[in-house]
């Protein structure tokens, strides 16, 4: 599969949140306002390229060879639970105003489902390392536009009268909802 | 809180997926079918009932400051128990949930019970919360595959009530649906609590 097809897939058509529904929990929860909505998007493709990356080179080159690759899902978790940590420390100490502007989303970040899943989900899908990257890349873009039109949907929505039992998630539900069914218009445009 | 009271509390009052509002995105993800979501409920509730008796057992050895990543390991140990014994003797089923095994590992319910449960209460009693949270989860997303399969293929357990070239409602078992279903399942869960109080 060529690049190009790679990015409009992961971009797109299988929507990290909107089709494949990893990283709901961020979605919904860091969906009020747009600035901070493009803070977490920026955190999460800096992280999940980093994560792809490092988890890429220990499957192929640490696991495979000693056939452990059952160990995936330990090591996985692992390996970004402390690069996150790692890239905290780093971050405070080299570039603060980066970190200003990213800190506090970074914690929320390992239990972000989305990164595990992109991680595994590239091994599954037997990418080489330049694809796999890519594929990071442009799948933390789509779970970075559908948190963007999201937020903006939600800053509208404060201020229509919106029924009392519908306020907060069955509402966010509901949007999220139609914001998926506009997107599988996107489906067809690449084979 | 009675023993009772402790096994019960997850099926209605605190049922993690309508009430806590945690463990959203396999919920929506492989809610296609009933049987899917059964599946999901019954291997989610494993991992948490085991990850609860055995971060209960070890609470006295597990230094406070590493403990987040003490559980993380406890809890993929685990999943990777169920991950391989479902590849081996359920492969349909371990097909149609795909990435979603692993990742129960990052479900904030599993970590939730661990944090807020376990690692302050004796064996017994998180087991019981394990269980009772479990088959809350189980309860809820059982629900939620049952009302796509009905509404989305017509069937229920696979087992189809609708004649062969009746129209359903696609979109239900497609991926607007799931957002559809959750959210109206929540308003509903907020009338009643509207209702009750």
């Amino acid at each position: 599969m060529d690049i190009v097809n790679i990015i409009i897939l992961a971009l797109l058509v299988n929507n990290v949140v909107l089709a494949q529904f990893l990283g709901i929990c961020p979605f919904l929860g860091v969906s009020q306002k747009t600035s901070t909505s493009i803070g977490m998007g920026a955190a999460v493709v800096f992280v999940m390229a980093l994560a792809n990356l490092v988890t890429y080179l220990i499957y192929y080159f640490i696991l495979t060879p000693i056939h452990i690759q059952f160990m995936q899902t330990i090591t996985f978790i692992l390996v970004i639970a402390s690069l996150v940590q790692i890239v905290e420390i780093i971050l405070k100490k080299v570039s603060p105003s980066l970190y200003q502007a990213l800190g506090i989303y970074l914690p929320l970040i390992t239990t972000n489902c989305a990164v595990l899943g992109t991680a595994i989900l590239a091994v599954t899908k037997d990418y080489n390392l330049i694809q796999s990257l890519v594929y990071a890349i442009s799948t933390a873009l789509g779970f970075t536009l559908a948190l963007v039109l999201m937020a903006g949907i939600r800053e509208q929505l404060e201020l229509t009268g919106v029924p009392k039992a519908m306020k907060g998630f069955p509402i966010a539900l509901v949007t999220a909802g139609l914001l998926s069914l506009a997107f599988m218009g996107f489906a067809g445009l690449v084979k | 809180m009675s023993a009772f009271k402790e096994f019960t509390k997850g099926f209605v009052k605190e049922n993690p997926l309508f009430v806590l509002v945690l463990g959203t995105c396999p919920s929506l993800a492989v809610t296609t079918s009933a049987i899917n979501g059964l599946g999901m409920g019954m291997a989610t509730t494993f991992v948490l009932t085991m990850s609860n008796i055995l971060i209960a057992m070890l609470k006295n050895f597990i230094p406070d400051k590493v403990r987040i990543p003490a559980f993380i390991v406890i809890i993929a140990t685990f999943v990777t128990i169920v991950d391989l014994v479902m590849k081996a003797f359920v492969p349909d089923l371990y097909n149609a949930l795909g990435v979603f095994i692993p990742l129960i590992v990052v479900n904030c319910i599993i970590l939730g019970r661990a944090e807020a449960f376990a690692q302050k209460n004796n064996v017994y009693t998180s087991l019981l919360d394990g269980l009772g949270m479990g088959l809350g989860f189980t309860l809820a997303i059982f629900v939620m595959g049952s009302i796509r399969e009905i509404l989305g293929n017509g069937s229920i357990f696979d087992i189809k009530f609708v004649s062969q070239e009746a129209s359903t409602i696609l979109i239900f078992i497609m991926p607007p649906g799931a957002f559809l279903t959750f959210g109206y399942l929540m308003l509903l869960m907020n009338k009643l609590k509207a209702k009750f109080n």
